[in-house]
């Protein structure tokens, strides 16, 4: 192929001068690094958040009471209707139901102490909610049955009350009542109020009863809320509009009343986050891509100037039996490779933005350079040499060899 | 001179005519002037002939090679180069023609900036389409062919101006035209530098190259087998050197150019 002969002509041409192709690849650099680190921002903030909505737990349904979350004793949410949605001729498409009971407490361990938030839950609740055991185990489903006096603790309560000590098998105080830690949950990353890392888990019923006191309800006790798992993400819709239906049903709700509870869907909060972050990161990528059409025309621009320079080179090559196609090669293919040089250093600028943006400690995420849009960066920079490149390239054809010899 | 030019068409009858021109005229336009640089010239030049073009300083001679070279095109009348009539060719065909028939030696060098001597020699083959290696070795084989083959790989900035002109004569040579045209190849060079170049392209002609050569130094022109002399873009002689008819070289005192030598910025080695 004639083309790839031009890369060696073009190549000679870029090293021959060194300093007017760096500058003009700079344009492309600057652009091409610009849009990359822009969408990378845009994905790693979508990647965070997804990754903490899915840390929750898969195809999750959260009920939560809506009137007075859990502290109240007149929550409308009950362990009854905890028990109806478990029932599995009913609802086929729910794995499982985890029922909790919510509320904060002071832990103390020896001399160290903090408030945290204390679930009063049943045995599956790790499985519903993704939770990893680091050390010990986590409720049993007899300890449930029991009300038994033991606690899970997240990774924060335990380096907060025990430091580098092992907690399994330690006795805490929750508000005056002693505990017997069997196990310690792994960090799950996530940070704040609602984190499991902060939070540390009870049989429910010892939630309910001695810590709380939790309120009854037509003779059932209060819930906080209620995590359901579903059998997939397709089923979720279904499943949200059923239970609530059931749960009107069940609270005597009027066709005017609103709902007493909430149902968060979590496909719902998973498409809401990916179409913020699909604005943001489009909105970010547009402000790069301005830089890279200002970059195309100093393309233009340098190559322009080159032609007008290299004249008489033309004009050699003419009269040495160039034909149009071969002068038209010759410019396009150095546009090309100058902007596909650009692009490739743009590419190696922005991992090293990235790498140096994770190091601040401002930065609470990853910037995620994905491998579509580096391909993309580079289809991009090379069709920008492509477009930026012809007109000059065609420019240079149209001189005629005797005019371009001449000129000196 | 008509009669001249009918002396040499007879001259070189058993020969085929590589050029042959009919009233070709060149008019430059210049805002609300007209220039006319060719005033309707005609004539023919046959394979293997050494000619030599003289005449003043803007009498058209150099309007006059570009013509023959295909460069630039006539204003009027008619041009064939080996039987073919130029003006019915498209640009690429034209291209090809230069590509193949006709080596270019400029006053100037005309040389490529950072580009070794086989580079250069390369170009009208890669041009022409030939494969890489064959390229090569036919570039090297043309340097060596000029005195150039141990410096291949240097550039124009490290040869002096003979060596410089010598890798222009090369690049001219590489394809193996018939024609090779010489728009005032010494004169930019010192006179005994000059001689060598000149002797180079004796040597060429002697081998069967078609050589026409502009140039105001009478010493070359008298080396040529015919003079054609021209004066405000007309033939006003063409005649076999050893008759010296030309005007412009009686005018002239002595052997050297009409032009004061341009001095040599270096030797050649
Ligand atoms: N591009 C042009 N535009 C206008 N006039 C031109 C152009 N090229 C040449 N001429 C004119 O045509 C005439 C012939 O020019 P040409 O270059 O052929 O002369 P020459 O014999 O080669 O002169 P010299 O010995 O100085 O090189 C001159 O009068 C010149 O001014
Ligand atoms: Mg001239």
């Amino acid at each position: 192929m004639k083309v790839f002969r031009y890369l060696a002509v073009s190549v000679d041409s870029i090293f021959a001068h060194k300093l007017r192709a760096a500058l003009t690849m700079l344009g492309i650099i600057i652009g091409i690094a610009a849009v990359l680190v822009t969408v990378g921002i845009g994905s790693g903030a979508a990647a965070s958040i997804t990754e903490r909505i899915e840390s929750s737990g898969t195809n999750l349904l959260t009920i939560s009471a809506g009137a007075s979350r859990g502290l109240s004793s007149t929550s409308s949410l009950t362990l009854a209707d905890a028990d109806l949605l478990a029932d599995a001729t009913l609802f086929p498409d729910i794995v499982a139901v985890a029922p909790q009971y919510s509320s904060s407490a002071t832990v103390i361990f020896g001399s160290s102490e903090g408030s945290y938030t204390v679930v009063g839950t049943t045995a599956n609740y790790a499985t519903v909610r993704n939770l990893t055991v680091a050390g010990g185990a986590f409720l049993s489903d007899a300890q449930v049955a029991e009300s038994e006096s033991v606690a899970v603790i997240g990774d924060t309560v335990a380096s907060d009350l025990f430091g580098a000590d092992d907690p399994v098998g330690q006795t805490v105080r929750v508000d005056d009542t002693l505990f017997t830690v069997i196990g310690v949950l792994e960090a799950s990353g996530g940070s704040g109020f609602g984190s499991s890392d902060s939070q540390i888990y009870v049989p429910l019923g010892s939630a309910q009863g001695r810590l709380f006191n939790a309120g009854r309800s037509n003779g059932s006790y209060a819930v906080s809320s209620i995590s359901v798992q579903g059998a997939g993400s397709a089923v979720l819709d279904a499943l949200q509009v059923q239970i609530e239906q059931i749960l009107r049903l069940r609270h005597r709700l009027a066709a005017a009343d609103e709902n007493d509870f909430m149902i968060q869907n979590q496909a719902d909060m998973l498409q809401i986050a990916s179409d913020v972050s699909g604005t943001l990161t489009a909105l970010l990528g547009s402000i790069g891509a301005v830089s890279l059409i200002v970059g195309g025309i100093g393309i233009m621009n340098i190559m322009l100037v080159s032609v007008t320079e290299r004249t008489s080179e033309i004009g050699l090559r003419r009269a040495l039996g160039a034909h149009d196609g071969d002068i038209l090669l010759q410019f396009l293919v150095e546009a090309l490779v100058l902007c596909a040089l650009g692009g490739v250093v743009g590419i190696g600028l922005s991992f090293a933005i990235a790498q140096g943006l994770a190091l601040l400690p401002a930065m609470s995420y990853r910037i995620v350079i994905e491998p579509w849009a580096v391909a993309l960066a580079l289809a991009v920079s090379t069709a920008s040499g492509f477009i930026f490149g012809l007109y000059p390239a065609m420019r240079a054809t149209k001189l005629d060899p005797i005019e371009a010899l001449r000129f000196e | 001179m008509g009669k001249n030019s009918a002396e040499h068409a007879e001259h070189a009858d058993d020969r085929d005519p590589v050029i042959t021109m009919r009233d070709v005229t060149k008019t430059y336009q210049m805002g609300a002037m007209q220039v006319h640089a060719l005033r309707g010239v005609s004539l023919e030049i046959a394979a293997g002939e050494y000619v030599a073009i003289v005449g003043a300083s803007g009498s058209g001679k150099s309007t006059l090679m570009n013509i023959i070279g295909l460069l630039d095109w006539p204003t009027s009348g008619a041009y064939a180069i080996n039987g073919v009539e130029v003006a019915r060719l498209s640009k690429n065909r034209l291209a090809d023609l230069r590509n193949r028939e006709i080596g270019f030696v400029f006053q100037r060098f005309h040389l490529l900036p950072r580009t070794t001597a086989r580079r250069q020699v390369e170009l009208p083959l890669f041009y022409a389409g030939v494969p890489d290696r064959t390229a090569r070795r036919r570039a090297l084989d043309a340097l060596a062919q000029v005195g150039l083959g141990e410096r291949v790989d240097h550039r124009p900035d490290e040869l002096s101006g003979g060596q410089q002109q010598r890798v222009a004569i090369a690049r001219a040579l590489v394809t193996q035209p018939s024609i090779l045209l010489a728009d005032e190849p010494t004169g930019a060079l010192d006179s005994q530098t000059g001689k060598e170049v000149m002797a180079l392209f004796h040597e060429l002609n002697e081998q069967g190259i078609t050589l026409i050569v502009v140039t105001h130094d009478l010493g070359i022109a008298s080396q040529a087998q015919r003079i054609i002399t021209l004066r405000d873009g007309e033939i006003i002689s063409d005649a076999p050197a050893a008759r010296q008819t030309s005007p412009f070289l009686s005018a002239s005192t002595n052997g050297q150019g009409a032009r004061p030598a341009i001095p040599a910025q270096e030797v050649l080695a």
